[in-house]
């Protein structure tokens, strides 16, 4: 029990330590996004799709789902230039939470679909709406409200999920904090300064996301 | 590629090798199994202790509302290093496997409280008043009234971040716990086809998570039927 805590050594570098947290947030928005776009894509697939299509979207979903995104991007990091494909570490690892996110996203964005019911089509075809309005005042809304809660909880959860990348010598913030922790050996401080940067992080995105849901589409949100 | 992985697969499944993958599946099934018993019982306290009434137990709740809020917001790799550095730094010796279990209890007593209080903030007040004006006491209430009600509302979220705990501990090889990701690194150091080392190790954590998924589903489909308030 002889261990001097010494925060003050710790405190310059935590300039260097938030220029990561901008790296992890691009991260986490890039893969976010991208992921966005697979899982509408498969949601419609799904929905929509024949028989086959249907299959196939499984079988990535349950596959990218139910194994660890680590040992997915070993795969992609250690695994493709064997096939003659050399992707950056920020590469590879953007490209396996993005598999990683479409699988999820898939799922969630599906359960949006499904929350549209047929009567209510018929309810705004009987009023007389337009297609465009039919989306706008029915569709969007029923599907921002189902899919708000899991979507913000989603954000978060990858954004915690970009601190893999410090593994594959990333220097985002998880990177850095190894780097730093390696070069000043204050260790633990290092990593208490880190996880509170990561707490500050989402509470931060979580209050913006709850702000965006209640003002543009009426949601309830909890911040906590 | 694929002549280099056929050319490899007698090598690589050999008797030896083959215990070696059961053995690191057996240590990451035990992490996250222990992990996660412990977390449901320390979680269940929290709860316990979230609820109680009074000026003189608020600290009490603060804190709880604190840990929960804090420790679910931040990356489980970081709160490996951290259990890491401070059993090392005040000189505690404890093995990489207990550094990791530790881990996994920090992060999952937080989530599972949160499902537990969930699952109980579902049960609708008035049970709660008619176990109240009988007489009940707060064991008794939640052992009689609440908890029969209230699992059937925990139980498939549970499963889901049970199967979310097995994928998150690929993350304690980072700590050299020897389990699954860690021994599929090891064979891909020793010069393996990254794409038959791990792909075996992908598999594994299916053969591990999916019946899982599929029980936490199912137990959806059926419970959510039969909940009646």
């Amino acid at each position: 029990m002889d261990y001097t805590f010494q925060f003050g050594v710790v405190a310059k570098h935590l300039p260097y330590l938030i220029g990561g947290a901008w790296l992890s947030l691009l991260l986490a928005f890039l893969a976010f996004w991208a992921g966005a776009v697979i899982g509408l894509l498969g949601a419609m697939g799904k929905t929509f799709g024949g028989r086959i299509l249907y299959r196939v979207i499984d079988v990535y979903v349950v596959f990218f789902t139910n194994t660890p995104a680590l040992v997915q991007i070993y795969v992609i990091f250690y695994g493709l230039p064997d096939v003659g494909i050399v992707l950056s570490p920020f590469n590879s690892v953007l490209l396996g939470l993005t598999l990683n996110c479409g699988a999820y996203l898939t799922e969630i964005q599906r359960a949006g679909f499904q929350s549209v019911r047929r009567e209510e089509l018929e309810a705004a075809e009987t009023l007389g709406m337009s297609l465009w309005q039919t989306v706008r005042y029915v569709i969007a809304p029923h599907i921002a409200k189902t899919l708000y809660a899991p979507l913000s909880n989603f954000y978060i959860w990858i954004v915690l999920g970009s601190s893999m990348a410090g593994i594959f010598a990333v220097e985002e913030l998880t990177g850095r904090a190894i780097n730093v922790s390696s070069s000043t050996f204050r260790t633990i401080e290092v990593f208490t300064y880190t996880a509170g940067i990561y707490v500050v992080l989402t509470v931060v995105a979580s209050a913006l996301l709850a702000l965006i849901g209640r003002h543009a589409f009426r949601v309830k949100a909890r911040i906590f | 590629m694929i002549d280099r992985i056929i050319d490899e697969i007698p090598r690589f499944f050999t008797w030896y090798n083959t215990i070696f993958f059961l053995q690191a599946m057996g240590v990451t099934l035990a992490l996250s199994l222990i992990g996660c018993g412990l977390g449901s019982i320390f979680g269940f306290a929290l709860v316990y202790g979230r609820q109680t009434r009074g000026r003189w137990f608020t600290p009490i709740r603060i804190l709880i509302v604190g840990y929960v809020e804090v420790f679910r917001r931040i990356p489980f790799l970081v709160i490996l290093f951290i259990v890491l550095f401070t059993t090392e730094g005040f000189g505690v010796r404890v093995s990489f496997f207990g550094i990791a279990l530790i881990g996994i209890c920090v992060i999952s007593t937080a989530y599972i409280s949160e499902i537990i209080r969930a699952g109980l903030e579902a049960i609708h007040q008035n049970q709660w008043d008619a176990a109240e004006a009988m007489n009940f006491g707060r064991v008794a209430t939640l052992r009689y009234v609440i908890m029969p009600q209230a699992w059937k509302v925990i139980l498939p979220p549970a499963f889901a971040y049970f199967v979310m705990f097995i994928k998150d501990t690929a993350l304690a090889s980072q700590m050299g716990v020897l389990e699954l990701t860690r021994v599929a690194k090891i064979f891909n150091d020793r010069g393996y086809s990254p794409f038959l080392t791990f792909g075996t190790c992908l598999l594994l954590y299916f053969i591990l998570s999916y019946p899982l998924t599929r029980l936490g589903q199912r137990l959806e489909r059926r419970l959510a039927s039969s909940r009646n308030r």
